[in-house]
Formats: structure tokens, sequence, C-alpha cells
């Protein structure tokens, strides 16, 4: 009984949600690149140059807010390399992806012995504030599935990124200019992640920590997939991961093998990729890089 | 499928750069200055330091002020290495040991297999490993009695938890111990606390009971203080006010929670008490860099000796910052600016609610197990290794 009660508290739930802020940015983050065709594994290394960034700006300026902003528009940037390579040079995504998470887990070391003289946690800067019982961010967070739940489904722009993802082809032939959306498309990942990465070292800390995503750039990644490619599924699925996060820090101590409930979140991922709860698919044309003229 | 377009080189380029900047990212602290004349009088030494790095705020940091103490002490010259990860460890020490070092110093236990190797192929060189055993001719392993620090911190946090007079401190009677890595040297920290909070259960006839999470099962969870700080709010709002953490940099989360709580939390391995100033009671230092000077110094003076070198209380290896006053660290600290005089005197303040009584007890505790009277139990042993 009082496992149960200590599971659904009040206090669990706010717990959960400040969790599963940083997964479902990011996953929509992955959402718009994926759903305009563009694989997108350097979510991690995004977010990670992203709460960078974040700390950085605000050690200078002293002022989070624009920390923030600098974290969006990093995040942007960085994802263009990305982009550039993927939709300009035709290269195989998943391994440009990997190249964006090495590069971003070795420049922040890099750039933290420069500016701050140490390869560890960087000094402690201006925080975000709390608005009411969470940092901004945690807000923030929940508007950006729902706006893009809007833009992908009720607008011309997202009805354009869908047909880019799932046939290109006929996206051109009617006039779209496929590569441009997918540049912006990438751009948007990047940003959210960026976002994401300012949540964890301006929203929940106040200080930028090595490798401080700590593998939440995948567990994104397996948001999105298991909330079937929609801004919704992606938050259903970011907080039942950061729900099983929560229950399973409580639950530690009182003979439960906390082991398994660790494992519980990437159980539903594997049964949903294998299609028992309904299908996954993704966007057809994932993966593919798009040859104007070329069938 | 792969032809080598215009796409591949840009694709392998933007990689080479990745490994390159992701591999490197060390640091010498002496230029190359010099000449090869100049070199041959100072002992050189070398160290690869553990994941987390220079400006860990704890285990290496220790490391290096012990080299840095040495190097004041008896002209040595020092080069560390920073591993990316614990595969690159072996190439950092067959580094050092090909280009001369004297002594080369792997620092945690995750370098055993690579110290373990790389000393068999340099017989000659002088190797060191701290937190790990191994055991061959030219190897002293420093090990650390980690249990009884920590016992230390358990008791000081059950004598506390109980004088719900003092700011910070509830009626309720729970302290909470955060790990990292869920694996045997942790355990060695947990057990040794919560011995130390069952003792002062059983001599003060009270039941103070002790929280336990870890933050993950893979080395990813030293550096995670994301999930530091909602493991650390969430052993608060369960009624703990004092935690103890062996967790590196995951600790970080733990302080900000407990300054958001108003509760306490106890540092580890270097003194962490100004890292939050007002919020770190105490820290259970590991003088790795006691260990390392003293290594050096044998070096130095030709007396090295393998083997097993334990540093316990006793040997004033390990150990509880000042519970009166603050220690050397908090005031290099002041020193480098990282924190204001009115944040030392939070910290003295802080140190004040502790009642005497309690430091009195704490003391006591210490003198029985270096006596000997307090058997402090070691995980490490009851597994039988």
């Amino acid at each position: 009984m009082e496992i149960l009660t200590q599971i659904f508290s009040l206090e669990t739930l706010s717990s959960t949600l400040r969790m599963a802020t940083p997964l479902a940015i990011a996953a929509i983050g992955g959402l718009y690149s994926e759903r305009s065709g563009i694989i997108n594994i350097a979510l991690e290394g995004l977010m990670l140059a992203g709460a960078f960034i974040a700390v950085v700006v605000s050690y200078f300026t002293g002022i989070p807010w624009l920390g923030l902003l600098g974290a969006l528009v990093f995040g942007g940037l960085f994802a263009m390399i990305h982009a550039v390579v993927s939709i300009k040079y035709h290269a195989d995504q998943v391994v440009s992806g990997v190249a964006i998470n090495m590069l971003a887990a070795g420049g922040t070391v890099f750039m933290l012995n420069i500016i701050f003289n140490t390869s560890g946690t960087s000094e402690s800067v201006n925080a975000l504030p709390y608005w009411g019982p969470f940092k901004p961010t945690v807000y923030i967070g929940l508007l950006v599935v729902f706006i893009a739940h809007y833009v992908l489904f009720k607008t011309p722009f997202g009805l354009r990124v869908r047909s880019v993802g799932e046939h290109p082809h006929a996206a051109d032939s009617v006039g779209i200019d496929v590569e441009k959306i997918r540049y912006i498309c990438v751009g948007i990942s990047g940003i959210l992640a960026g976002l994401a990465g300012a949540h964890l070292s301006l929203g929940v800390l106040d200080s930028f920590r090595e490798g401080m995503t700590a593998g939440r750039g995948f567990i994104a990644l397996a948001a999105m997939i298991f909330g079937k490619w929609t801004p919704f599924g992606a938050l259903g699925a970011s907080l039942l991961f950061g729900f099983s996060q929560a229950v399973q820090i409580r639950l530690q101590g009182l003979g439960i093998p906390t082991e398994f409930v660790q494992m519980i979140p990437y159980i539903f991922t594997i049964i949903a990729l294998a299609g028992v709860i309904g299908k996954s698919t993704p966007p057809t044309a994932i993966g593919e890089p798009f040859e104007k003229g070329k069938r | 499928m792969l032809k080598f377009n215009r796409k591949t080189v840009v694709l392998v380029a933007i990689l080479l750069v990745g490994l390159l900047v992701a591999g490197c990212g060390g640091g010498n602290n002496q230029d190359q200055q010099g000449t090869q004349e100049d070199q041959k009088e100072s002992l050189k030494v070398g160290i690869v330091l553990s994941s987390g790095g220079k400006g860990d705020k704890s285990f290496n940091d220790s490391a290096i002020r012990g080299l840095e103490r040495a190097k004041e002490d008896f002209d040595i010259e020092y080069k560390y290495i920073e591993p990316k990860q614990v595969s690159a460890a072996e190439k950092g020490l067959r580094f050092l040991a090909q280009n001369g070092y004297d002594l080369v110093i792997g620092v945690g236990f995750m370098q055993q297999d690579a110290v373990d190797k790389v000393s068999k192929e340099f017989p000659d060189t002088k190797f060191a490993l701290i937190d790990s055993v191994v055991e061959r001719d030219n190897v002293v392993s420093l090990t650390f009695k980690e249990h009884q620090g920590s016992f230390l911190a358990g008791a000081l946090s059950a004598l506390l938890t109980t004088h719900d007079e003092v700011k910070g401190i509830n009626e309720e009677k729970v302290v909470g111990f955060l790990g990292g890595m869920n694996m045997p040297l942790i355990h060695k920290f947990e057990l040794g606390y919560t011995s130390g909070v069952d003792y002062i259960n059983e001599q003060e006839g009270i039941n103070v009971k002790v929280k336990v999470a870890y933050a993950g099962t893979s080395p990813d969870a030293f550096n995670n203080p994301a999930k530091g700080k909602e493991i650390a709010l969430s052993q608060y709002n369960a009624g703990a006010d004092i935690i103890y953490h062996a967790s590196g940099g995951t600790g970080g989360g733990l302080f900000k929670a407990a300054a958001k709580q108003g509760k306490y939390a106890i540092g580890v391995d270097s003194d962490q008490d100004w890292v939050q100033p007002g919020f770190v009671l105490t820290s259970m230092l590991k003088r790795v860099d006691n260990a390392v000077y003293q290594t050096v110094k044998a070096v130095k003076n030709d007396n090295f000796e393998s083997g097993v070198q334990e540093f316990g209380l006793k040997e004033n290896g390990v150990g509880l910052t000042p519970l009166t006053g603050v220690g050397p660290t908090v005031k290099t600290a002041k020193e480098l600016g990282d924190i204001t005089a009115e944040d030392v005197q939070t910290i003295k303040e802080m140190k004040n609610r502790i009642p005497e009584e309690v430091k009195q007890k704490v003391k006591d505790i210490k003198e029985k197990i270096i006596a000997g009277e307090i058997k402090v139990p070691n995980y490490l042993e009851q597994q039988g290794e």
C-alpha cells in the first residue's frame, strides 16, 4: 500500500513531467526531421551542444533567457552540418548523425577546457527562474507538442513536410522544393534539441557537466518511434518513460529489482516496433537521399 | 554502395575531425619546455585520469593536487592524459611508458586491466594504480578504506537527523544515500554509510532509516546530474534531511536539490563543502593526493615498493572535512574567486549549527575505528574479493 501511494503521489507525477520534458522536446525535434525524410540520430549530440551553449551564453551575459536563445540558435546551426551532409551530399544519414554525436561529445569538453579551464563541470551560472512549480522550459515543452501537432497536420507547410517524407518525387512533381523543406525541418529539429539541452543545463541545473545528456537523445528517439511519429504519441511515450524513471527511483531499496523497472520503457519500444500495439510505420522515404529526376 | 565520391570524402572528413576532438583533449602542464639535458634531472610522472577528467572537483582533481604538491617539493614534471573512454586509457598508459616517464599512474578501478597489460610490457617503468589491485613487481596498488570514512558520514547523519531543532532538520528520522553506477565499489560506500547509521541506532536506541538509490547501471550514471537531482528530491520528499552521495558528477544535482529544499548533502572524494555553500554539511575525503604524493616521494627517494597500500582513517587516507571551520580547499576556492568571503562565512555558520555533542561523538567513533574497537564491514571483502 505504501508503495502504491508513493507511486501515485503528486510528487511522483511532477517528477515525471520534469523528466519527460527533455525527452518530449527532443522527440518532437526528431519528428520534424524524420517526417521530412531525414533520419536524425544526432539528437543526443545536438542536445549536448545546446546544453553547453546555454551555459556559456548565460555565463558571459548573466541572462539565462539569452542562454536559452543561444541554445536554440546554435542547435539549429549545428544541425545544418547534418542537413548539408545528408541533403546536399546525399551521405548516409545514420553515419552523419553518429559523427555529430561524437563531435558534440568531444567538442563540448574541448571548449569547456578553453572557457572554464576544466573538463568536468562548468561554473554555476544564472539559471532560469521558477514559474510556479516548474521551470519555464516545462511549459514551453508542452506548447511545442501542441504546436507541432497543429503545424504538421493542420497547415499547408505540414502537408508539404509529410509529402516530402512519404514521396519526395511526387512532391517535387507538384512544385514543392523538397530540399528546402528538408533543410527547414532538420533546422527545427536542431532548435528543439537545443531547447531540450538548455532545459537540462539551465532549467534543471545551473551548470554544464561533461556528457550530461546521458543518452536522453536516444531515449527521445525511442519515444518518437513508440509514439508512431506523431506529436501526441511522442508526448505520451515521453511521459511513460519519465514515469517509469520516477517510479524506478522511488522503488529502489524496497526489494523490487529496479533494473527490471528500468527495462520497461525499452521493452515497450521493442514491442511497439514489432507491431504488437498497432503498427509503427516510419515515413516511407526516410533515409533516402532525394535526387531530382531520379526514380 | 560506398563510392569514393564527394559525399563520402566529406563524411569521412567530418568523422575524422570528430574522432580527433573526441580522442584527445588532454593537457600538458609543461609545454615541452627545455631540452633533453634539462629534463635529465627531474623525475617524470605521467598520469592517466579517470572519467570526469580534470576539473571534476573530486577524484581526479585530488590526484592532480597531489602531483602539484610533489612538483613543489621534489622538482618533478608531470603530464596528464584524459581518456575519453576506458579503452583509450591503455593507449595513454602505453604512450607515457614509451616516452620515458619514470612513474605512470592510472586513476580508477576501470584501468585495472590496462595497467595490468601495460605494466607487463614495460617492466622497467614503475606504475601506480589507484582504487584497484594489480600484482606485479613494478606496480603499487593504492586503495582506500572508503567504508571507514563512509561509516563516519553515516554516524554523523544519524546523530544529526534526531536534532530537529537544527535548521533544515525535520522530525522524520530518515537519511539518504545516492550512488552513481550500481556496482561493488559504490556498495562499499553504501554499506559503510548504512553501518554507521546502524551503529548509532544501536548505541542511542533510535531507529533512523536510510533511503538508498542509484543513478544507473552504466558509467553514464556518474555524469547525470539531472537524474541525481530528481533522486535527491524524491529522497528529501520522503523525509530525508541529509543525503550522502558517492556518484561523481551526478552529485552536482544533489547539491542543487539540497539548496532548493533547504536540506543537507554530504560530499565525497574531495572537499565539496564549498560547491553549494551552506548546504554541504561535510565531505568524505579520499586523500588521493596523499597517496599520489607519497608514491612520487617513494620513487624520488628510490624506495618504491610494489604491493598493496591501503589508506584508511589511521593513515589519514580517508576522513571527513572539519565539522568546525573550513578546510584548505574551501580557502583555496575563495582565493581563486570561486566563492566569496560571505560564502565562507555561510559555510562556517552552517557547521556551527552541528551540536557539540554530535561532533564529540563522531570524534570518539573515529578514535574507536582507528583503535580497532569498531569493525567497519567492507563490502568488497564480504564478497570474497
